[in-house]
C-alpha cells in the first residue's frame, strides 16, 4: 500500500488538491504524469491563490494529498467516523456509533503515530523477545505462536490517553480526539506472560518495551514511530495479550495486523501495533514516545498553563472511570408525557465499574442505570436505564459511572495536564420534549 | 543710475527668491522622505510579493490570523489598510463584521468588496466569532451544534 505524503489539515490546500484530483482523471492511467500533475496543480495554484510564489520542497516519493485516500476506502471505515489527522492517520467515531457491546472494525477509531507497514509477510513475520532481562534472546514464527500457547480471548477496552483532550483549556496541542477514540473488542492471543515465562526473564526485568514495523513519518528506517511499553506486573497480567486476531478474524491491517500487544487499562498507545520484537528491560524503556511530555501528566497537579519541567512528569499507567451514552443520539425530540431509553458502556482502568446513574438536572440528583458486569477484566459494561421528563422543555442527559475503588466522574474537565490526557469528564446529551 | 540701481535690486530679489525656493524644496522633499520611509515601516500594507505563505498551528505566521477559507481575501483587502492585528483582537458575529466594513467604506475609503465581501465575511464571522473567546474560558462550555430530531422508536 502506498502512503501518500499529506499536507496536513490546511483547507486551502485540501481544497487545492481536490481541484488538482478532480482535474487529474484524464490522466488516470498513468500514475507518473498523474503524480506530476498533481504536485504542479496543488502547488502552483497555491502560489497563484496568494499572489506570490511558494518554495514546497517535496521529498522524493512523496505526493501530495489525493482526495481517494480516505478512511472509508482504505480500511473499510463507517463514513460517519471524524477525520481528526491523515498523516499519521487518526479518525474517531462519535458516541452514537459506539453502540455495540463489541465494536465493530468500522467503527473502530484509529490512532496511528507513523505510516501503517507497506507490505506484511505474514508467513515470514517473526516475533523476538529481547533485551536485558532475558536469559537468551528467543525467536517465533506467527504459526508456533499459535500452536505453542494455549489461546485466549477477552473483551478489552482500547482508549487514547489524550480521548476528551478538545475540552482542556488552555488547549493541549495534539488531535483534537472529542469523545470517541475509545473501542471494546474481542482480542485473541496468546498471554505474553505465556511467552515471558517460555523464554526465562531475569530478576532484573522491570519494563517490556515493543517494536513495531509502521515507519516514522519522515520514512527515516532508523527512526521509530513509536515504541512504549508496560511495567513487567502488567506485562504478567492474564489480560496482557499478544493478539493476532480481532473479532473473530485477522487483526485489521490498520489496527496491527498480523500481532499486536493489547495491554487494556493503560493508554492505548501502549497497545503496539505490527509488533515485530518485545524487549525486557532492566529499567523503564527508553522507546520513543516513552518521554515526557508523551503520555505523562504533572506529578503533582498543577494550575493550568502551567509549564512543567519533565523530570516532574509522570508517566500514564492508568486510565480512569469512564462512561458513554451512545443511545440516543445526541438531540432526540421526543413526545412529552414519553419515555426516554437511554444505553451506553462503562468501563475503568481498576477492577470494575460498581455503579452507572444519570442526571436530568445537571447533577443536583442521580438515578442509578442498570448496569451489566463485566464479560471479564478490562471489558466495558453496558448501562440502560428509561429516563422520565416532569415537564416540556430542554434537558441535557448526564451519566457518571463509579468503580470499585469509589471513584467517580467528574462533572468537569478534570486536572489541566500540558498534553491533555485523562479528560474522564462525564458524557451529556441533549433532549427535548415537546 | 536709477534704472541700474533697479536691475541690481531686481537681480538681488530674483537670487533671493531661488535660494528661499531651494530651502524650502529641501525641506518638503526630506520631511516628504522621512514620512515615506516612516510610514513603510510602521503602516503599509505587506507587498503582496513578500507575503510568506508559512502556516504553524493553524495560523497564519506572518499575520497571526487564522488559517481559513477566505484567509488570502482578508490578507489582500483587509491589511493593504491596517494590520491584521485590527482583525485578530476582536470578536464579531456576521453582522457585527458586516457593519464595521460599511464603516470603513463610508469613513475610511474602503473600496468596493464586490462578491468576495460574502467570502470575507464568512471568514471573520467562523474564525472571529464573539462565542469562542467566552466558551474557552468554560470547563464544560453549553452543548453546541446541536441536531435536533424527532425520536419516536424506542
Amino acid at each position: 500500500m502506498v502512503i501518500y505524503w499529506l499536507l496536513g489539515e490546511n483547507p486551502i490546500i485540501w481544497y487545492l488538491s481536490s481541484i488538482a484530483f478532480e482535474s487529474t482523471h484524464m490522466n488516470a492511467f498513468d500514475p507518473a504524469k498523474r503524480r506530476n500533475f498533481l504536485k504542479k496543480a496543488s502547488l502552483g495554484s497555491l502560489a497563484a491563490l496568494l499572489g506570490t510564489e511558494i518554495v514546497f520542497a517535496l521529498p522524493k516519493n512523496y505526493l501530495p494529498v489525493a482526495l481517494e485516500n480516505d478512511p472509508q476506502t482504505l480500511f473499510g471505515k463507517h463514513k460517519d467516523l471524524i477525520l481528526r489527522n491523515n498523516l499519521p492517520w487518526n479518525v474517531e467515531s462519535p458516541a452514537h456509533l459506539l453502540d455495540d457491546n463489541v465494536t465493530p472494525d468500522e467503527k473502530m477509531f484509529i490512532r496511528n503515530n507513523g505510516l501503517v507497514p507497506e507490505t506484511i509477510d505474514v508467513a515470514a513475520w517473526t516475533l523476538t523477545i529481547n533485551g536485558e532481562g532475558v536469559r537468551r534472546e528467543k525467536s517465533y514464527t506467527l504459526a508456533e505462536l499459535k500452536s505453542k500457547f494455549p489461546r485466549h480471548t477477552y473483551h478489552l477496552v482500547l482508549e487514547c490517553g489524550g480521548n476528551g483532550r478538545s475540552e482542556f483549556y488552555p488547549p493541549a496541542e495534539g488531535n483534537q480526539w472529542e469523545v470517541g477514540a475509545v473501542s471494546c473488542a474481542e482480542w485473541t492471543g496468546v498471554r505474553l506472560k505465556d511467552i515471558l515465562d517460555d523464554v526465562g526473564i531475569k530478576s532484573n526485568a522491570v519494563y517490556v518495551g515493543y517494536h513495531g514495523a509502521d515507519l516514522h513519518l519522515s520514512r527515516d528506517a532508523s527512526k521509530e514511530a513509536i515504541s512504549r511499553g508496560i511495567p513487567i506486573a502488567k506485562a504478567l497480567e492474564e489480560e496482557t495479550l499478544l493478539a493476532y486476531q480481532m473479532n473473530g478474524k485477522d487483526i485489521p491491517l490498520v489496527h496491527g495486523h498480523p500481532l499486536r500487544l493489547i495491554a487494556s487499562g493503560f493508554p492505548a498507545s501502549v497497545s503496539g501495533k505490527w509488533i515485530t520484537a518485545l524487549s525486557v528491560r532492566d529499567r523503564v524503556h527508553d522507546g520513543e514516545k516513552m518521554a515526557p511530555p508523551s503520555y505523562s501528566i504533572p506529578c503533582d497537579p498543577v494550575q493550568p498553563g502551567t509549564e512543567v519541567p519533565k523530570e516532574n512528569m509522570c508517566i500514564i499507567e492508568k486510565m480512569p472511570v469512564k462512561s458513554l451514552i451512545t443511545y440516543p443520539k445526541s438531540g432526540a425530540m421526543i413526545k412529552d408525557k414519553t419515555l426516554l431509553s437511554i444505553r451506553g458502556h462503562a468501563w475503568t482502568g481498576e477492577t470494575k465499574v460498581s455503579k452507572a446513574e444519570y442526571s436530568i438536572d445537571f447533577g443536583a440528583t442521580w438515578t442509578p442505570c442498570r448496569l451489566q458486569q463485566a464479560k471479564n477484566r478490562y471489558a466495558w459494561q453496558d448501562f440502560e436505564a428509561k429516563v422520565s421528563f416532569p415537564q416540556k422543555g430542554y434537558y441535557e442527559v448526564w451519566v457518571k459511572a463509579t468503580d470499585n475503588t469509589g471513584e467517580s466522574q467528574p462533572m468537569l474537565t478534570p486536572g489541566w495536564n500540558p498534553k491533555g490526557y485523562l479528560n474522564n469528564a462525564c458524557h451529556r446529551i441533549a433532549i427535548k420534549v415537546v | 543710475m536709477r534704472k541700474r540701481l533697479n536691475t541690481t535690486y531686481y537681480l538681488v530679489i530674483f537670487a533671493l527668491g531661488i535660494f528661499m525656493l531651494v530651502i524650502i524644496g529641501y525641506y518638503v522633499y526630506d520631511s516628504s522622505v522621512q514620512e515615506k520611509e516612516g510610514f513603510i515601516e510602521a503602516d503599509a500594507p505587506i507587498p503582496l510579493e513578500e507575503i510568506e505563505n508559512r502556516i504553524e498551528n493553524g495560523v497564519h505566521v506572518q499575520t497571526g490570523l487564522v488559517d481559513g477559507e477566505g484567509l488570502n481575501l482578508v490578507i489582500a483587502n483587509c491589511t493593504a489598510c491596517h494590520s491584521a492585528q485590527l482583525v485578530t483582537q476582536n470578536k464579531a458575529d456576521k453582522e457585527g463584521w458586516k457593519n464595521m466594513i460599511v464603516w470603513m467604506q463610508q469613513t475610511q475609503n474602503l473600496w468596493d468588496l464586490g462578491d468576495q465581501e460574502e467570502k470575507i465575511l464568512n471568514y471573520l464571522a467562523k474564525y472571529y466569532a464573539p462565542e469562542q473567546a467566552a466558551s474557552a474560558t468554560f470547563r464544560r462550555p453549553p452543548l453546541k451544534d446541536i441536531e435536533w430530531y424527532d425520536l419516536t422508536e424506542q
